[in-house]
């Protein structure tokens, strides 16, 4: 079946060990992640985690159903690109003599809608956020100034359904479950 | 709240005891001696049973969970006392087993530094528990193991670890118990949604040719007379998995016997021909389905499992109900018409009377001068007749005795299913006949597989468990044997043992025991196995070439089911 990129999102409750917990369903299954990005959520104590990840739609239905299952998860779904607005930030460190040498830097950092974060007698550091072809389109325009230092972040995603889903679980939680009784 | 300060150690058993433990299977060791210093003041509450080897306190822990319906609990120390436990964990979890295991670790200031006896617990038992927790204060243990308790009893039970630094065990604080009933992420019972029950009603109402295909998880629910109760109305014949064995009784004119590689031959061949197969708490194993891409080709599917995951992971289903089993049953039997498919039963009967001829009568009955696997266990029905508790290891032996043993009661049949975990048998027996004292617990076990744990001979013999061991001594590793005859030009590479002698090393454990190797000492040996007030081992040499079937090779359609 045809390999697509998704977004994979998961709630967690903030508890030691599991990206761990969440990694492991990936490695069983040899999917490699793209990117990654883990920080509290918009309700405080519970945990984002958005994972990029190449797979066939029947694949990642089952790794969100695993993922789902683990304890310490609230709820995790996926969405293909059109179902999401996402961003990743990339940091650009170049020489400031290259940006005073001549005014194409400058150029770049107008033409690829970026931003100068700070200027030493050294190096000029150079903030771009963007989906990741946009922030390496400006790496390779930038590769000539010997930039001598780059990094990327994972994705960063919101839904475009009105709601977020998680607050919609969250509020359906003391309806879909029945109390255990145990002996 | 009443509260009293105690050590954590302390804290780990009164917690047990709330929670109605009142056996652990265990071994102690350095990072868990503060546990076992006060063990030795609750022995008139707690009986702890010292295994020979952790494994064996694993799988004795699930022996004693399959058959009690309870959990079973061990504890272990750090390091390669933890490691040890690896098999069971995974064996437990593919087998939706409720074991709670209990390890020591060091001290959490050392944490991390390579200290003697350290391992990563929460690492390693990461992918083959349901849940983990490492306790580092003496004050999160009852939390830690009420948790525990919770979430490996409901919803699809499975097992957990539960690591404790040694300082947590010896710190104090004031103790108090909450059991718990809910954890917010957790979905133990997801609500029954009666629209796709009724779907599914639809579906069974209208099917001309349908099929139960029964597993683990009526047992697990205790809903072995909501399903017969549904099976009889629609008149549904129904086969069962591996682990499914024993929820419905052998002689019930609706059971037409056991699914998948070596089960019967009606219901693998039937599969293909039924026009609805309707799986209660079963999750598609291939060693059930074959190659799936021809698998029910004819049928449509109706799935009722408890596990979301398990719902089109292996099989696309065109009704789930996501819910207990026990529930589903109940909410769907007023829907179902009162049936009866004789003629689709009478099919059945057929299948099976062809396998008789071609296979099982050999098996039982057979005439050639070398003793089967097969007679052997026929003749313990005879004298058990479906009274007794069937412990399996892995190979030939567990699929014959899987098939040929009688059942009357659940929870029966404790085998290792979806690990295939040789070793298994004999501490899996010694947990069973401890989770049921008053039955008779019989298991089979190969010459291979008893020498993987042989030294739980020494937990039976402290014990004095009553168990009545039949080692099925073929002299090879029989089912690896089997496909290397069928599939591998008979090359045997590595599958000959030699052996040593059985009812000596039993001697030496002081468990006694007696050879047979010919029929007409059989019945005899039985008997006496039987009659003897303690645990024995009855060596029976049979055929060394003897094969399983039918077989539905790894990879082939449940069509291809090979007879011979
Ligand atoms: C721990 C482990 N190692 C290897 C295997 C592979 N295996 C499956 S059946 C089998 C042979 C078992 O031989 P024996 O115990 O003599 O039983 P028999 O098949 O002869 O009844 C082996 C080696 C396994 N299932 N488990």
């Amino acid at each position: 079946m045809e390999e697509k990129e998704f977004t994979l999102i998961a709630f967690s409750e903030n508890s030691i060990g599991l990206l761990n917990r969440l990694t492991i369903i990936f490695t069983r299954r040899h999917l490699n992640i793209e990117s990654l990005t883990v920080s509290e959520s918009a309700i405080q104590g519970i945990y984002k985690f958005t994972v990029v990840v190449k797979a066939s739609k029947t694949l990642i239905e089952k790794v969100v159903k695993q993922i789902e299952k683990v304890v310490d998860v609230l709820k995790a779904f996926y969405l293909c690109e059109d179902e999401i607005i996402y961003q990743e930030i990339a940091l650009y460190k170049v020489p400031t003599e290259a940006v005073t040498r001549s005014n194409e830097i400058e150029a770049l950092v107008r033409k690829h809608n970026a931003r100068i974060l700070e200027i030493t007698p050294d190096y000029t550091a150079i903030e771009k956020t963007g989906h990741k072809d946009e922030t390496q389109h400006l790496f390779d325009d930038m590769k000539k100034f010997k930039v001598m230092q780059f990094t990327r972040s994972g994705r960063v995603a919101i839904t475009k359904a009105r709601r977020e889903r998680l607050s919609e679980y969250l509020h359906k939680l003391d309806t879909e479950k029945l109390t255990v009784e145990r002996s | 709240m009443k509260t009293k300060k105690i050590s954590g150690s302390e804290a780990v058993l009164l917690s047990l005891l709330e929670e109605g433990v009142d056996t652990i299977f265990g071994y102690p060791g350095g990072a868990i001696m503060p546990v076992y210093d006060l063990l030795y003041d609750y022995q008139d509450k707690i009986n702890h049973i010292l295994t020979r080897h952790e494994q064996g306190a694993a799988h004795a822990a699930q022996g004693y969970a399959r058959v009690s319906g309870k959990v079973g609990v061990c504890m272990v120390t750090s390091g390669p006392g933890a490691t040890n436990l690896t098999t069971g964990l995974a064996d437990a979890m593919l087998d939706s087993t409720p074991i709670i295991c209990i390890s020591g670790q060091v001290h959490a200031p050392l944490l991390g530094s390579d200290a003697f006896q350290e391992t990563d617990v929460m690492g390693f038992s990461m992918p083959i528990t349901k849940w983990n927790i490492q306790v580092t204060k003496a004050e999160d243990i009852p939390g830690a193991i009420a948790k525990a308790f919770f979430i490996a009893t409901t919803g699809r039970p499975g097992p957990v670890m539960i690591d404790i630094t040694k300082d947590a065990q010896f710190a104090e604080f004031d103790y108090s118990y909450e059991r718990c009933n809910d954890v917010r992420s957790y979905v133990p019972r997801p609500i029954l949604q009666m629209e796709y029950v009724e779907k599914a009603a639809d579906l069974i109402n209208n099917a001309k040719k349908p099929m139960a295909l029964v597993g683990q998880g009526v047992i697990l629910s205790g809903a072995e007379k909501e399903m017969l109760a549904f099976l009889e109305k629609a008149g549904i014949p129904a086969a069962w998995t591996l682990l499914g064995a024993s929820s419905i009784p052998t002689d019930h004119p609706l059971n037409v016997g056991m699914l998948g590689m070596h089960g019967n031959y009606g219901p693998n061949i039937k599969t293909n021909e039924c026009d609805l197969l309707i799986a209660l708490g079963m999750r598609f194993d291939d060693r059930v389905t074959g190659k799936v891409d021809t698998y029910g080709t004819l049928a449509k599917i109706v799935h009722f499992e408890i596990d979301p995951a398990e719902v089109n992971k292996n099989v696309i289903a065109d009704v789930a109900v996501i819910a207990d089993i026990k529930e589903t049953l109940e909410a769907i039997l007023p829907l179902i018409n009162q049936n009866k498919r004789d003629e689709w039963l009478n099919q059945f009967k057929i299948a099976y009377q062809y396998e008789y001829d071609k296979v099982i009568k050999n098996d039982l009955h057979p005439e050639k001068e070398e003793l089967t696997m097969g007679e052997v266990v026929r003749r313990v029905n005879e004298r058990m007749n479906g009274e007794a508790i069937c412990i399996t290891d892995v190979g030939q032996h567990q699929m014959i005795a899987s098939r040929y043993f009688k059942f009357k009661n659940t929870r029966s049949l404790v085998t290792s299913g979806g690990l295939g975990t040789m070793g298994f048998g004999l501490p899996a027996a010694f947990g069973a006949q401890t989770g049921a004292p008053d039955k008779t617990v019989v298991l089979f076990v190969g010459d291979g597989g008893i020498q993987m744990t042989i030294q739980e001979l020494g937990t039976i013999a402290q014990n004095k468990a009553k168990i009545k061991i039949i080692l099925l001594n073929n002299n090879f590793l029989g089912m690896v044997r089997q496909w290397q005859q069928l599939f591998f030009d008979k090359r045997y590479s590595s599958t000959e043992l030699v052996n040593p002698d059985f009812i000596t090393i039993a001697k030496g454990f002081g468990i006694d025991g007696n050879t047979v190797e010919t029929r007409d000492k059989l019945d005899a040996a039985i008997d006496e196995m039987f009659n003897f007030d303690g645990p024995f081992l009855l060596e029976v040499k049979v055929e060394k070439e003897g094969n399983v079937f039918p077989m539905v090779a790894a990879g082939a359609s449940v069509s291809d089911v090979r007879l011979d």
